[in-house]
């Protein structure tokens, strides 16, 4: 059994919540240079330029990529052998609110969602996913999500006959819908299988993977390559403007699922995915 | 070409921006998103007095990050768009001439835009850190309490935006992406 304080968990999730918001993945980074060498249009090399620049920036004045420092989305990954002195999901939540007042980030979370929709001005709670594991170590993964992104994913509870044909149609009307509401260019995780809840999940968790990692199943990488492809093949581009950047990264997660389902979903992200991790 | 723009955006100015064209803005511009429209127009249909006069002016989709000791501005790129379409046709019918957001905007607004000549501006979303830097004044004028969404007095210099929709009714997000799939023959 190991010990780990609350208060270590306030601290490192303060910090996560910070770096998360001011410094890019290097992952993203490099995709987005390898975009803008490959860009050819003005506008969108121009877009992805400023893009970069940003990126530089944000870093060199620990200032925030984007102004919607976004809804605190975190993966905590419990080891049974851990013991946290207090509570843990208070801890998180008060990392969150210290993080965000302390680090000038923008407090975007109402109370209520449908009638009063008043700031509760410490972008607090924010959405906590549990996953018990074996050992003594705990993970914390901070995924702040702009909405800009957010409100353009999308769900579908398929037909198992519609297959291979209806995932990738689904997937590409999900990326036309978005188009320049998403600040593209996207990053996209899509979730396949298991149940109405968890498919979003898978779809979230698909979005935190490494930009040039794939599935473990070949035919599931071939189809995240081909996707890709197409998605970039829309003409979307960067910002919209037209061009041929208009995702970085397509990666799928799958789980198994009911025989008479084909659960479906796309989380879809702007080119700041932002993510940082830390194993205590 | 870069067009460089001063405000306040005349008609004159208006007629002069196409779709695609890259403009460099600089002047006052004033912030206003969500909450901020939707008091605007409470207060229009209760025959009050805006915060601003909207005649000639531009409104800039935004909700910035807090600034940091010492600073002007935060971060502050630009929010989607559509989430103000109920409310732009009203505002540019009083003179408001320019708009500066991302995202698709539905008909409704692209048709006011040309009835009353206005414009449609894209700023880069995501790019928070970078258009912060072009704010060289920062004044909250009202609804101090909505926070991030109160309105405020910018004075911008060189702000990089793109025409997205024009007074001639060309919209950007269609004819960007044709041009690049004729380009590129991926156009069936």
């Amino acid at each position: 059994m190991r010990i780990i304080k609350e208060e270590t968990i306030v601290q490192e999730v303060k910090r996560l919540c910070q770096e998360a918001n001011y410094i890019l993945p290097h992952d993203v980074q490099r995709a987005l240079m390898k975009a803008y060498e490959d860009e050819d249009g003005d506008i969108a090399k121009e877009t992805l330029n400023i893009l970069k620049e940003n990126a530089l920036l944000a870093k060199s004045t620990l200032s925030p990529i984007c102004q919607d420092t976004g809804m605190t989305c975190i993966f905590v990954e419990i080891g049974q052998e851990v013991y946290i002195e207090g509570s843990l999901s208070e801890a998180i939540q008060e990392g969150v609110r210290q993080g965000y007042e302390e680090g000038y980030l923008r407090k975007s979370v109402v109370d209520d969602p449908l009638f009063d929709r008043i700031n509760t001005r410490d972008n607090t709670p924010a959405i906590i996913h549990y996953e018990i594991t074996k050992g003594d170590q705990l993970k914390i993964i901070v995924a702040p999500k702009g909405f800009g992104s957010e409100n353009m994913s999308q769900v579908k509870m398929l037909k198992p006959s519609e297959g291979v044909q209806g995932v990738k149609d689904f997937v590409l009307k999900v990326v036309h819908d978005a188009g320049p509401n998403a600040c593209p260019p996207m990053v996209i995780g899509v979730g396949i299988g298991g149940s109405f809840d968890k498919v979003t999940l898978l779809a979230k968790k698909a979005m935190l993977r490494e930009i040039g990692t794939h599935h473990f199943d070949e035919r599931y990488k071939a189809l995240e390559k081909e996707l890709l492809e197409m998605i970039n093949q829309t003409g979307i581009g960067p910002a919209g403007y037209g061009g041929k950047t208009t995702a970085l990264s397509l990666a799928i997660e799958t789980y198994p699922t009911h025989i008479a389902g084909l659960p479906v979903a796309v989380s879809i992200c702007c080119h700041v995915a932002r993510h940082k991790e830390v194993i205590l | 070409m870069i067009k460089h723009i001063t405000t306040p955006l005349t008609k004159e100015k208006v007629l002069y921006l196409k779709a695609g064209d890259q403009v460099l803005l600089s002047g006052i511009i004033y912030t206003g998103r969500d909450a901020a429209h939707k008091k605007m127009i409470q207060m229009i249909e209760e025959g009050k007095t805006l915060p601003f006069d909207v005649d000639n002016q531009i409104i800039y989709y935004v909700g910035p990050t807090p600034p940091k000791p010492n600073a002007i501005f935060g971060s502050g790129g630009p929010t989607t768009s559509g989430r103000m379409d109920a409310y732009a046709p009203k505002l540019l019918s009083l003179g408001l001439r320019g708009m500066i957001g991302k995202g698709y905007r539905q008909e409704s607004v692209k048709e006011a835009i040309q009835k009353y000549f206005g414009v449609y501006f894209g700023a880069i979303g995501g790019a928070g850190a970078y258009i912060g830097r072009c704010v060289q004044e920062c004044e909250v004028i009202a609804f101090d309490d909505l926070g991030p969404e109160a309105i405020r007095k910018l004075k911008v210099k060189d702000f990089p935006l793109t025409v997205i929709v024009d007074a001639y009714g060309n919209d950007l997000y269609e004819i960007g992406r044709k041009r690049y799939l004729k380009e590129h023959s991926y156009d069936k």
